[in-house]
């Protein structure tokens, strides 16, 4: 008699996993993924992946998910299903960060180590394009209509702009020192990039490629040499950005219309990247020195909660389960 | 049974009519924790963002932090304040003639108790709002749960102000309270600072704090304000209290008590 009840407690518990959402967060120093079941903001699983993971995208239909193992050389493929390594793909040395492009078959990705940027074609698992960039490059976008890609270098200090039909630069911009990440935004006609040292995000015009805005970040009490602007995303509408300022363990929220910080959201210790949930009403911090992700709160700009995760989480993705 | 809620509402009534017609009591009353609040606390505002330590769900300011101390603060100096009023009293006259009353002396002494946290409990909330202007907030039903606690810890803390007022002889001697009773208290607990950070400076710092009652008391408000129980702040705390009153009661008995030596 109670074998039937246990196997339907148990089918009623896995059917409820399954319809919560989730964030994977790649933990850096301990080679692992731990994934967040967003409803309870537990860790719920924990998938050993390739050395010192960061950058972790899931394809356009979430069959499967990239995650750059930087230090095994490899962009490896997994079913976020069984959480097996599928196949690795050829990446160049030392991949940090990489993006999908909106064909869901080309990887843009950044080899900190040999100043290029790899196109990978993830059919084929084959290098279509190998870039010469500058050195130590590490953010990359590409634009919604697919034809603009962008790698930015830290160490020289420039946006690369790459015509994705031939794979090759059309336009350097300068930033500010150590640029970390970059993003399009409203449709793109703007693209942001952070500078983690020069502690501002330069906003520019992709018609013409020229700057258009410079924002800056400033907290009381606070270092200016601590606040670094690393990782950021966009709400609902690309009306504010949400903008990971490192070491200074705060997240700023930015006007996109005004360039202005609006907000200064206390977070875990060295926040790097930020992703958000399905309606983007809660985003999730990647905080690496405490080892957590803090959930805030978009609406009422207020931290919920800080979740455990493995050493040095680094990279996020949102992973709907429905 | 009238008599005695005659009596109380009287006691009470009159606690309320002194604090109302002392209106620079109540500024300072608010005041004193604002300033905490807002200067000093502002000075440390990243310094706690280290650890997360329960009922705290994610990093907290250092203004965050402090808010349940402050609340305890009040009542604190409430309490005291209260023990100051009744050596007044002794003094001037009217505690002779409240102490006449055809009623137990320990209903009459909960009654002024009981004036007394309710004042206390006014300024706490008086002072929750000027925070919660200033953008520190708490769960909104945290505004509700914590209730009870101020109870508890005004009862708490104006039992020993009860208790010492038994042993003060005159109004020049408040000063020993302050630099013996309510500094100490206040310092030494997790008022300004948790218990592990004090455990990384001192052990046996952090074993006074633990035994100070004063602890417990900011401990559940700290806990009631987020809507969380805690069963060890409780105990301790309601212990306390009942160890206060008893000494008050004790204090006050005019047979036994100290009052038979002061004549």
């Amino acid at each position: 008699m109670k074998l039937p009840i246990l196997t339907t407690l148990t089918a009623a518990l896995l059917s409820t996993t399954a319809l919560a959402d989730e964030i994977w967060v790649t933990n850096e120093k301990d080679d692992t993924i731990s994934v967040i079941d967003i409803e309870t903001m537990e860790v719920v699983r924990t998938i050993e992946t390739g050395e010192r993971p960061r950058g972790i995208t899931f394809s356009k239909d979430y069959s499967v998910v990239y995650i750059c193992a930087s230090d095994s050389d490899a962009v490896q493929v997994m079913d976020p299903e069984t959480g097996e390594i599928l196949y690795d793909l050829p990446s160049g040395e030392d991949p940090e960060q990489f993006v999908l492009h909106p064909d869901n078959r080309h990887l843009y990705i950044a080899n900190e180590d040999d100043a290029i940027t790899t196109v990978v074609d993830t059919e084929t698992r084959t290098v279509v394009a190998q870039i010469d960039v500058g050195i130590e490059p590490e953010g990359m976008a590409v634009s919604p209509d697919g034809k603009i890609a962008i790698t930015t270098s830290e160490t020289t200090n420039m946006a690369h702009w790459i015509d994705t039909e031939t794979q090759t630069l059309f336009a350097n911009t300068l930033v500010d020192s150590r640029p970390r990440h970059a993003e399009f935004v409203k449709d793109g006609s703007e693209l942001w990039v952070s500078a983690e040292i020069g502690g501002t995000i330069s906003v520019f015009d992709v018609a013409t490629q020229t700057e258009k805005a410079k924002i800056d970040f400033e907290i009381d009490n606070i270092h200016p040499d601590r606040v670094q602007p690393v990782g950021f995303e966009f709400t609902n509408g690309d009306t504010h950005a949400f903008v990971a300022l490192g070491p200074s363990n705060h997240v700023a929220v930015v006007n996109a219309e005004t360039y202005e910080v609006e907000e200064y959201i206390l977070v875990g210790r060295r926040v790097w990247h930020l992703e958000f949930n399905r309606d983007r009403s809660q985003l999730f911090t990647t905080n690496g020195v405490s080892g957590d992700v803090t959930v805030v709160d978009v609406e009422s700009r207020k931290a919920l909660k800080s979740i455990k995760v493995g050493r040095f989480p680094w990279g996020a993705a949102f992973r709907p389960t429905e | 049974m009238r008599h005695a809620l005659i009596a109380m509402r009287a006691i009470v009534l009159r606690e309320a009519l002194r604090f109302v017609h002392q209106r620079e009591r109540f500024i300072a009353a608010l005041v004193r924790p604002l300033v905490w609040l807002l200067v000093f606390a502002a000075g440390f505002r990243a310094a706690l963002g280290l650890s997360i330590s329960p009922p705290y769900q994610t990093y907290i300011t250092y203004e965050t932090y402090i808010v349940p101390g402050l609340c305890g603060m009040i009542l604190l100096f409430n309490g005291m304040q209260s023990s100051l009023s009744l050596v007044y009293d002794r003094e001037m006259g009217s505690m002779r003639l409240l102490l006449t009353a055809p009623l137990s002396r320990t209903w009459l002494l909960f009654s002024k108790l009981l004036g007394s946290t309710i004042i206390s409990i006014l300024q706490v909330y008086a002072f929750l709002l000027a925070a919660w202007l200033f953008d520190i907030t708490l769960p909104p039903l945290g505004y509700l749960t914590v209730l009870p606690a101020l109870v508890l810890g005004g009862l708490m803390l104006g039992a020993l102000g009860l208790a010492l007022s038994s042993f003060i002889k005159q109004l020049e001697n408040f000063a020993g309270v302050m630099n013996f009773v309510i500094f100490p208290m206040f310092f030494l607990s997790s008022a300004l600072y948790p218990l592990w950070k004090m455990a990384e400076s001192s052990e046996l710092l952090h074993d006074i704090c633990a035994a100070n009652p004063f602890t417990h008391v900011v401990e559940l408000i700290r806990f009631a304000l987020y809507v969380e129980w805690n069963g060890m702040a409780f105990f301790w705390s309601a212990l306390a209290t009942a160890a206060f009153m008893a000494l008050a009661v004790w204090g006050y008995d005019p047979a036994r008590g100290m009052m038979t030596r002061k004549g």
